[in-house]
């Protein structure tokens, strides 16, 4: 029997008031697939990722996670789905009263029975593998936006999940910081993060860290493929998009 | 904005806000016997509310116990009967003063606390992250503080009750001379064990209501840092509020069920 997706949209609709973001989106991110989600600002594509991880319920549309139905379900009962993902937020979401080492430790803490001693190799492993050794003590307020971004990864990678989702993982960095990250998620798809859905609007970094890319355009796929098939697309929309010259409404 | 429309608004505004806030008691309820227990997390909140605010309480019991003395030792000797001041004193701060003045200077504080702390955790994200992490954030923010008040109002409204009734007894003593053993034999005499119960099932009530409040107010905080400073307001004024109002209809209730 052919395992199912590890994420399914089915016409998914998602509404603010009267502005409805995202406007029927379908999507289905198999095994061991990395797929970039681009699109303008405000075209909808935090709130899809959101609206994947249970975070934020849709207005319509059928939303699976690892198989399971997630779009009714209560914020109790969808836990120990999020339990076998990662989510890095775009503002690395860090606790700010929590050092580096207690930020990486703490699913560790909640979830798991694992002694002081494995705990901590567990957290050194993830921070030496995000380059940031030796930041045990610091505080979120002490680092540097693209520190925070690493320390933000190596909290959602050390459990090790099925499926990790990024959230503009390279926004608001210097050009540096923006390479150094990408570069890294690059790397850890080799190994400890092999299915992802990367949220992004820079191109060079979507194509860099993906098989499949799709672009969001007024609340639905303007176009889902591999990188080389979207540069090859004949939709003007993303067209445009490629050519920067795409405006959300 | 023409009056109908601001009646709407804010009737619908503050519907939403009974509901929400009737909704998380619901959750809440649910959550209390739901794993894991975070007990440490109970512990040190009552190290916060509890600890933490003791200066304010009985600084305020005292002078309480002191002034409620002094008014009615003045105006009862009028009538001949300043020999009961203390039943009056012992009565007016185990029923109501006690729990109430506990509820508004401690409650305030406390409420105000987890307004700020879980607003700020809220327009940060903080919150989002935990519920990413798969933890239970009812569970982990609100249940131990709810725990933490229903142990602590009760034990700071015995505390308030005693130092305000010593406060009492020194106006009497030392300001209108009367007997130590008098003011101790008529309120040993005159109040009641449920007179002193009731006190300490309105510190429960409240300690509940004002922490539901402050948690309410911090979850649903929007509007970055001046949203935060909104809420922070609002629950002070909204804690208040909910003591004194809540008082009266916990007051009939009390005296119907057990007079």
């Amino acid at each position: 029997m052919a395992t199912p997706p590890l994420v399914e949209l089915h016409d998914v609709r998602k509404s603010y008031g009267q502005n409805e973001v995202l406007r029927g989106v379908s999507l289905a991110l198999e095994k061991s697939t990395t797929l970039a989600v681009m699109g303008g600002s405000g075209a909808g594509k935090t709130v899809l990722l959101r609206i994947v991880d249970g975070l934020v319920r849709p207005t319509s549309g059928e939303v699976s996670l690892f198989g399971t139905r997630i779009d009714h379900m209560s914020e109790e009962a969808v836990l120990p789905l999020r339990r076998r993902a990662g989510f890095v937020f775009q503002s690395a979401a860090l606790f700010d009263s929590l050092s580096v080492f207690e930020n990486v430790a703490f699913p560790l803490r909640e979830h798991t029975h694992l002694s002081l001693g494995e705990i901590t190799d567990r957290v050194h492993r993830f921070l030496s593998l995000v380059g940031l050794p030796g930041v045990d003590d610091l505080l979120p307020a002490e680092l540097s936006g693209g520190m925070k971004k690493r320390v933000g990864i190596a909290r959602a990678l050390v459990t090790e999940p099925e499926v990790v989702f990024f959230d503009e993982p390279t926004a608001g960095l210097d050009p540096t910081n923006a390479r150094l990250v990408a570069e890294l998620i690059a790397e850890l798809r080799k190994g400890v993060c092999v299915t992802a859905i990367v949220v992004t609007h820079d191109i060079e970094f979507a194509e860099m860290v993906s098989d499949q890319m799709a672009i969001l355009h007024q609340g639905r796929f303007a176009e889902v493929g591999t990188p080389a098939a979207v540069r090859a697309s004949s939709n003007p929309d993303v067209r445009r998009f490629l050519a920067g010259e795409l405006r959300e409404n | 904005m023409t009056a109908t429309e601001y009646v709407k608004t804010h009737g619908r505004e503050t519907v939403a806000w009974y509901g929400g806030l009737g909704l998380l008691t619901m959750r809440v309820a649910r959550n209390l016997t739901l794993p894991p227990s975070y007990l440490w997390l109970v512990a040190r909140e009552i190290d916060i509310m509890g600890v933490r605010s003791l200066t304010v309480a009985l600084s305020a019991a005292v002078f309480t116990g002191m002034v409620l003395a002094l008014q009615s030792a003045v105006n009862m000797a009028r009538f001949g009967t300043e020999n009961y001041v203390g039943p009056v004193v012992a009565v007016s701060i185990l029923r109501e003063l006690g729990p109430v003045l506990t509820a508004i200077l401690v409650g305030g504080k406390v409420a105000s606390g987890i307004t700020a702390e879980l607003g700020s955790m809220k327009v940060t994200e903080q919150i989002d992250a935990l519920r990413a992490l798969g933890v239970n954030y009812i569970k982990k923010l609100v249940v131990p503080r709810l725990l933490a008040a229903l142990v602590v109002f009760p034990l700071l409204v015995i505390l308030t009750d005693g130092v305000g009734l010593l406060g009492g007894m020194v106006v009497m003593v030392f300001e209108r001379n009367l007997d130590t053993f008098l003011y101790w034999n008529t309120i040993a005499y005159w109040v009641v064990v449920k007179d002193f119960l009731s006190g300490i099932a309105k510190g429960m009530v409240f300690g509940a209501l004002v922490t539901l409040i402050g948690c309410y107010n911090g979850l649903v905080t929007e509007g970055g840092t001046e949203g935060l400073g909104r809420a922070t307001t609002a629950t002070v004024v909204q804690a208040a509020m909910a003591v004194i109002i809540s008082d009266f209809f916990l007051t009939k209730l009390l005296l119907f069920l057990f007079w």
